[in-house]
């Protein structure tokens, strides 16, 4: 989503469902996986008419209430939305006003792009991947003139005071009219003009019809007055054209002026309690807290990441508000975690953030401990051979480890994982320790949903026994570790002796200090910050997460705050809790009004302008800037609007969503001009030998996903949901049922290339074979997560991800659980 | 007369009942309503949120002896906090049962730390001090001996390769925070939580 808008996370939130005329449910079960948010668009379905429309592998409680569903191919959706857009530039459904001031539709794209036979400009098949440069826009100026000119005019990198930085070779051109056959609008029409109808129907298996009544009833969502909410979840980003499908969709929602209005955006469900927090927090390889990348080697001084890492401004009315305050927000985090010891004098610690070769995602992780590369693992409340994928592969990693620390309140997978079935205990020469540690309510601490709401909770209970608090455990860690330093030699001590650690209890930091250093504060005066426009690159500010500035100000903590006061009636609620950022409800909320400032629907503004202030929600825009100024209405990208194209490495696999077929698919590549295999889809070693080709043993395709009694796997620990929902099992279509001659309720297995699953046989209409063109068959089998060899029932073992293949998207290696190849038979 | 929640379900519970049970020609609605305001009457309300999904329900934790002298505080129920707009006090089957996962697998939860020796096939016991020097000394160790200062183009990448840190979508924000802080100083880059699995 980054790479359409901005950022990453759902642009609107559940109560905001209440306010939509359509739901495009794709990839989600919201009915049964967030129950209690998908109310409000219930509410907005009895209230207003809203229509549900479920397109899904599965027909599930979600199908049941929806006006229309329609079953599809696991691994398909980028040829679903294509062809949506293709529908919706082919009648001119979407909303060109907003497209012309809102999206880069305008934009001129350089000769060097170009897309030929499902690979785009700049392949290089020897190593699998792009040169990305060749994806760039046209500038006012030509490179050779660029630069001729910057000889005379030095430009400094952005200071980090608000000045940007502009491509030397100037701005992007543009063409108002989009009719330039260069323009981002002429080459999206042509690029997806190859997903037609019937085509989409040929990969996707949704029958023509069904295809034609879907796309009609979503493209009427581009009138102005209308508004549709896009919502998917894992089932979208678990592929290996996870970020394409994310991008596809988000595209689809620009061309139909869906995005940054109440009522619609881009909302993606999330399945843990706190995902959306600690992905805010940067858990996660590829960035540090608040979305600042990590540095790469070669970017060797903080001037050098700040030329290379932010965006440029890349059109005369883009505020760029990111790119030109990223020096601000890195030097705050550096004072944050490193307090008096990053200086001017030492780059601001520069040099102690750690810069990762490559990839280092959650599959490689697991790869380097199966090379046997990686000694050690911290599983700080994770389940990592049940998550999988592969999960013999995993178990096979963490044999391979020295040692493994295991977090939790209860035992998971990955401190059992050494008595798993099929591993010998006395095989396994690593030491693991398993730390209790406590439950959410043995603690305070704020949850942030998927709405972006953080919202605080108070300690109800005591742990029982020598249970111990998560940060507890670390700060232990961290000051036995800064002794050891101390006392004896080491590699590069100085980020552990420099880490700032001014809590007040330095072996149990009181989260309320961490939350605060969260939020930041002036050094100098000690006043904790109400908005991160006062972060500043000279030292004398901190935060730890520049994002979540203003969660906790002078006026204490805003995440505890519980007025549900709704003054506006549109749901924002700013009185609840807090949202990043800056407790803004919607993202991108400037493009919900035209160039006047005028609410697209009266009746469900966003924000307006009064004549000197945008109000409604808090504006995702310059508070006091009038629309007549023509600032762009997508703050965070360079472009100051959204992307229908994405330049440049935003992704590396395509600036426009492209189909190809999931690793393990049963058929070719029906796209004309298309191509089967993903060009940038990287292999682990040997895992390639564990993927099932088309037409052999394995003719079926599966996908996983959950169900609304237990949440992946901890709730096996929960006696009520065990028993509601007991035993693993495994739905199929009637067809195939009677072809496998299995009955309803017996024991199947199932086997992919990588493993085998036996349970209870689920035989139901739920499931349904799919044609695909005129001739072929395909049969879907669907298999829950949630069961593992720890806890429930000791009978109930068989773990969906022993079948999953061990491979992930080609940008962020999500692995790619929802569409891969098995064979079933009755045991 | 303003009523509270607490007294209205005093009242719904007197007359639903009392009119269900006065055909059978007895009456037992005083019974159970003073049942029902007994459980949660003395009980401190603890403002929490469901550990589940994103959705972010608010709850409800009534827990007596919540922060008083010489008693340990004890839960006694659950439930959705009507306050909340996003939730309106409604759970799932997920949420409503949230009790007993905090009080419950009390019979798996382990009360200590434990220790698997390389082979063993069993747990033993182990105290917070040990398990603490013994995985202090593991992570120093496995940091010092991967370490890279530079890399073989000469850039400084100042980064450790020996150990992963997984997890974090199931705590709060500061805990999730000082992770990230710790794990970043100490040179990790293999860290990852449950988005993308
Ligand atoms: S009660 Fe259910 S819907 Fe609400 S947060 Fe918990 S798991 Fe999600």
């Amino acid at each position: 989503m980054a790479a359409s808008f901005g950022r990453g996370a759902m642009t609107n939130h559940w109560k905001d469902f209440k306010n939509s005329d359509m739901f495009l449910v794709v990839g989600a079960n919201p009915a049964e996986a967030h129950p209690c948010g998908w109310r409000w668009a219930y509410r907005a379905r009895d209230e207003r008419g809203a229509k549900i429309i479920h397109v899904d592998p599965r027909y599930t409680r979600t199908s049941a209430t929806a006006d229309v569903y329609a079953p599809i191919r696991a691994g398909t959706d980028v040829a679903f939305f294509n062809g949506l857009i293709n529908y919706v530039l082919d009648n001119e459904l979407y909303h060109e006003e907003y497209v012309r001031q809102h999206t880069n539709a305008s934009f001129i794209v350089a000769e060097s792009f170009s897309f030929d036979e499902g690979v785009f400009s700049g392949y290089d098949e020897a190593v699998r991947g792009y040169d990305t440069s060749t994806w760039d826009y046209e500038y006012e100026k030509a490179a050779a003139e660029a630069g001729e000119d910057s000889t005379g005019d030095e430009r400094p990198p952005a200071t980090g005071s608000g000045e940007s930085a502009v491509d030397p070779r100037g701005f992007v051109r543009t063409d108002d009219t989009l009719q330039d056959p260069r323009s981002v609008f002429q080459l999206l029409k042509e690029h997806v003009s190859r997903y037609t109808p019937e085509v989409v129907s040929e990969i996707t298996g949704i029958p023509e019809e069904k295809f034609l009544e879907i796309a009609e009833l979503w493209g009427s969502t581009g009138a102005p007055d209308r508004v549709g909410a896009m919502v998917y979840a894992v089932g979208l980003t678990h592929h290996v054209t996870g970020l394409q499908m994310i991008r596809s969709l988000g595209m689809l929602q620009l061309l139909l002026g869906n995005v940054g209005r109440t009522g619609g955006g881009v909302n993606a469900e999330r399945g843990h309690a706190n995902i959306q927090g600690n992905t805010d927090n940067a858990i996660s390889w590829e960035i540090l807290p608040g979305y600042l990348g990590i540095p790469r080697p070669g970017m060797e001084t903080l001037d050098d990441y700040i030329e290379q890492v932010p965006a440029k401004q890349l059109a005369m009315n883009s505020l760029n508000f990111f790119g030109s305050r990223y020096r601000d927000f890195l030097v705050s985090l550096q004072k944050a975690f490193f307090g008096d010891a990053a200086t001017e004098a030492n780059d601001w610690a520069y040099d102690w953030i750690p810069k990762p070769a490559e990839n280092s995602s959650w599959l490689t992780a697991h790869n380097e401990a199966l090379q046997n590369r990686l000694q050690g693992l911290i599983a700080f409340g994770f389940h990592n051979p049940a998550v999988g994928p592969d999960t013999n592969r995993v178990l096979q990693s963490l044999s391979n480890l020295k040692w493994l620390v295991a977090m939790d309140p209860l035992p998971t997978a990955a401190s059992e994982f050494w008595r798993a079935p099929g591993v010998e205990p006395d095989q396994v020469d690593t030491e693991v320790f398993f730390l209790p540690c406590t439950h959410w309510i043995e603690k305070d601490g704020a949850f942030t949903n998927s709405g972006r709401w953080a919202q605080w909770k108070w300690k109800a209970l005591e742990p029982e026994g020598e249970i111990k608090d998560d940060h507890w455990v670390l700060a232990q860690l961290y000051l036995g570790l800064r002794d050891l330093y101390e006392e004896e030699d080491g590699a590069f001590p100085d980020p552990i002796l420099g880490l700032a650690w001014p809590y007040s209890d330095p072996g149990h930091p009181p989260l309320e200090e961490l939350a605060k250093e969260m939020n930041g504060r002036n050094i100098e005066t000690g006043e904790q910050l109400s908005t991160f426009a006062d972060l500043k690159s000279d030292g004398t500010t901190l935060s730890g997460n520049w994002i979540y500035a203003g969660s906790w100000t002078e006026e204490g903590n805003q995440m505890a705050r519980r007025n549900n006061d709704d003054p506006t009636g549109m749901g924002f609620h700013h009185e609840w809790a807090w949202s990043w950022p800056l407790n803004r409800r919607v993202l991108y909320n400037r493009a919900s009004a035209d160039e006047n400032g005028r609410p697209w629907d009266p009746r469900r503004p966003g924000i307006q302008w009064n004549g000197s202030l945008w109000v409604g929600d808090v504006p995702d825009f310059p508070p006091d800037e009038a629309p007549d100024v023509g600032t762009g209405a997508f703050i965070m990208t360079g472009e100051g609007v959204g992307r229908l194209f994405a330049p440049g490495g935003l992704t590396n696999d395509g600036p426009f969503p492209e189909h190809y077929e999931p690793t393990e698919a049963p058929v070719e590549n029906a796209v004309p001009q298309g191509r089967r295999e993903h060009p940038t889809a990287f292999f682990y070693d040997g895992a390639r030998e564990s993927f099932a080709p088309a037409g052999g043993d394995f003719p079926y395709v599966a996908t996983t996903y959950r169900i609304t009694e237990h949440e992946h796997y901890v709730t096996q620990h929960v006696p009520y949901l065990v028993e509601t929902q007991p035993d693993f099992f495994v739905e199929l279509d009637p067809d195939l049922a009677a072809e496998k001659g299995i009955a309803n309720g017996s024991q199947v297995r199932v086997r992919s290339m990588r493993g085998e699953v036996e349970g209870v046989a689920m035989v139901t209409k739920r499931m349904r074979p799919l044609r695909l063109g005129r001739s072929k068959i395909v049969h879907q089998i669907g298999i829950p997560v949630h069961w593992s060899y720890v806890g429930g029932k000791a009978r109930a073992k068989s773990n969906a991800n022993l079948l999953t293949p061990y491979i992930g998207d080609s940008n962020v290696r999500t692995p790619e659980f929802k569409g891969f190849l098995v064979d079933i038979e009755a045991v | 007369m303003p009523i509270n929640r607490r007294d209205f379900l005093k009242l719904t519970g007197a007359t639903a009942t009392g009119a269900a049970y006065a055909a059978f020609g007895f009456d037992l609605a005083p019974a159970y309503a003073q049942a029902r305001s007994l459980k949660i009457d003395r009980a401190t309300e603890v403002r929490s949120v469901c550990p589940y999904c994103a959705v972010g329900c608010s709850m409800i934790a009534y827990v007596t002896g919540h922060q008083a002298a010489n008693t340990k505080p004890t839960l006694v129920h659950i439930e959705g906090d009507p306050d909340s707009p996003i939730n309106e006090g409604t759970l799932c089957p997920k949420g409503a049962s949230t009790m007993q996962l905090a009080l419950g697998g009390s019979a798996e939860r382990a009360l200590r730390p434990k220790y698997r020796a390389p082979g063993a096939d069993e747990w033993q016991d182990m105290s917070w001090d040990e398990a603490l020097e013994r995985i202090t000394r593991l992570v120093k160790d496995t940091r010092d001996d991967t370490f890279e200062e530079t890399d073989d183009d000469g850039n400084t990448v100042n980064r450790q390769r020996g150990f992963a840190f997984t997890g974090g979508a199931t705590q709060s924000n500061e805990e999730g925070y000082l992770a990230a802080k710790l794990m970043r100083a100490l040179g990790t880059v293999y860290i990852e939580q449950q988005a993308r699995v």
